[in-house]
């Protein structure tokens, strides 16, 4: 197990690390109203890698999902994206900058004055494509979620499930390299939760993007970790015993610190006691 | 402990007006940066505009209406009747077309406003919108200032001639007095510095209407009690600074006009 904290962060530019990672927290630290909500908070996310964060809720993980996008700027400490430090960036370059990273948030946020065409196509008729190439984006990024059916109905006409599965859908419409879930499962009932990781999981496995999952549900992280999507049976499907997927690994947050930050047996086999208690 | 409040209190006002100023630039200077947003605008002047017709005339009507009722009667014990058009004239557009039009408008807009972009706060659209790259200030903020103020400018007119006319109607039909002298006395003593005042005052009131809806929209916290919160907020402040407004600038051009 890595020890998390100020001393577990890699350098930006580190000489050991061949491929720049995606996503670098470096000593990161955020409070609201002079309360630290996160202290010192150091880790990567690499290419391709699927990095889980759990803790328990009102721990911060929404608050770090939004400093990885820039809707949060840290008190103290470097995030960098891409290669770029996004907290030192003026507003106006990281509008550019967040048209590479699809965000899924907590309860959808679509926008309920537009169908789900425009609110899946919404980045698309901002950058002014063609409508019929709008269209036949939109209806591909749909068919990925299987709602290609819905397109120009409104958010309050579909289902909470529905709804998580179009924001899905909105984040990925235009290929983003990277994607943050906001607790995507989060207040829908365990089928319907199953559809949403197996849609997740699909993405990392299909289109290999890096991916920052937040998530207060233990079995969906597990699920992640345990489980491979099949293309040819266009299902998920359960890793041979003892395997675990080699790019999905966990963050755990716990009092505003970083717990721990390791593979999935790392965190299986923690004698730390707050791991222990939470995964048990 | 009384201390305490009062800073926390100074210290949060002062922050307040700092965010109020800081969006507003923003929004302002968003006028001049592409994209414009040119659909987003027309939508906005539709509803803020045209959405503002029925109650703008049919109160400048009755205001107007009013005006010739009372006035008509104070200056019969003078035997200065025949005065009631330019005294209707005068109150319609210096002063009673843009204040009362502005405070209808905001009324109906600077509520919905708050209301609107204080909903897409809570249920994070706003940062929906940030995250898929688009600034709210420039999508959200910006048409609603350039509409409100192109059109509080045109309805504020059109408040004025509607009161006149009402006016006239109550001088002729209620008063019995004379329809062509009630007109002419209406524009006889109207110089140019009334009108400038009259229209120079809507460009400042639908700028305190639009940025201070958009404001208490884009500051909510806390559901739909914060959504009505803010609605409040909205109404009652950009009413008041339309009042202190229209003072300063009645004082400004009198002090320029002398009149």
């Amino acid at each position: 197990m890595n020890p998390a904290g100020a001393n577990g962060a890699t350098p930006p530019h580190s000489p050991t690390s061949s491929v720049e990672p995606v996503v670098v927290f470096d000593d990161v630290s955020i409070g609201f109203d002079q309360k630290p909500v996160l202290e010192n908070i150091s880790f990567q996310v690499h290419a391709g890698e699927m990095r889980i964060l759990l803790g328990p809720a009102g721990v911060g993980k929404s608050v770090l999902l939004k400093m990885t996008n820039g809707l949060l700027r840290p008190d103290s400490g470097r995030i960098f994206v891409f290669g770029e430090e996004i907290s030192a960036m003026h507003e106006q370059d990281l509008f550019e900058l967040r048209g590479s990273i699809g965000t899924v948030f907590q309860e959808g946020a679509l926008f309920d004055s537009l169908t789900v065409r425009d609110n899946v196509g919404y980045r698309l008729i901002e950058e002014h494509l063609p409508d019929d190439q709008i269209t036949a984006r939109v209806t591909e990024a749909l068919r990925f979620v299987e709602l290609e059916q819905t397109l120009y109905k409104f958010p309050s006409e579909l289902s909470g499930g529905m709804r998580r599965r179009v924001a899905i859908a909105r984040a990925i419409v235009t290929n983003p390299k990277l994607i943050l879930y906001d607790s995507p499962t989060g207040g829908l009932d365990p089928i319907t939760s199953t559809t949403i990781i197996e849609l997740v999981m699909k993405q990392r496995d299909v289109s290999h993007t890096s991916s920052l999952v937040v998530t207060h549900r233990l079995q969906d992280a597990f699920i992640l970790a345990t489980h491979r999507f099949n293309r040819t049976t266009n299902q998920m499907e359960t890793l041979p015993p003892h395997q675990t997927d080699p790019n999905t690994s966990f963050l755990m947050l716990n009092r505003g610190r970083l717990a721990f930050d390791g593979t999935t047996a790392e965190l299986i086999h923690s004698e730390d006691p707050f791991i222990r208690e939470y995964i048990s | 402990m009384a201390l305490e409040t009062i800073d926390a209190a100074a210290k949060r006002g002062v922050l307040a007006v700092q965010e109020y100023v800081v969006l507003s630039a923003r929004a302002v200077s968003d006028i001049f940066r592409r994209p414009l947003y040119r659909d987003d605008i027309y939508m906005q002047a539709d509803i803020i505009g045209v959405g503002s017709l029925p109650i703008v005339i049919l109160t400048g009507f009755f205001l107007g209406g009013v005006l010739a009722l009372q006035s008509a009667s104070t200056l019969q014990q003078f035997g200065a009747a025949a005065f009631t058009g330019q005294l209707v004239s005068f109150s319609m557009i210096k002063e009673i077309g843009p204040v009362v039009t502005a405070l209808m408008v905001s009324g109906r807009n600077a509520s919905g406003m708050a209301s609107e972009l204080g909903s897409m706060m809570v249920t994070e659209q706003i940062d929906a919108m940030r995250a898929l790259g688009t600034d709210p200030l420039k999508k959200l903020v910006m048409p609603r200032i350039v509409a409100t103020v192109v059109m509080l400018f045109f309805l504020v007119i059109l408040s004025d001639a509607v009161g006149i006319t009402g006016g006239g109607f109550v001088s002729v039909f209620l008063l019995g007095q004379d329809g062509s002298q009630y007109f002419h006395t209406c524009y006889q003593s109207l110089e140019y510095p009334d009108i400038l005042q009259g229209l120079v005052k809507p460009i400042f009131f639908g700028f305190i209407i639009a940025t201070i809806g958009c404001f208490y929209g884009m500051k909510t916290r806390g559901g739909t009690q914060g959504v009505g919160r803010s609605t409040t907020q909205a109404v009652v402040w950009s009413s008041i600074l339309i009042i202190v407004c229209d003072f300063m600038i009645s004082r400004f051009m009198i002090g320029i006009f002398g009149r």
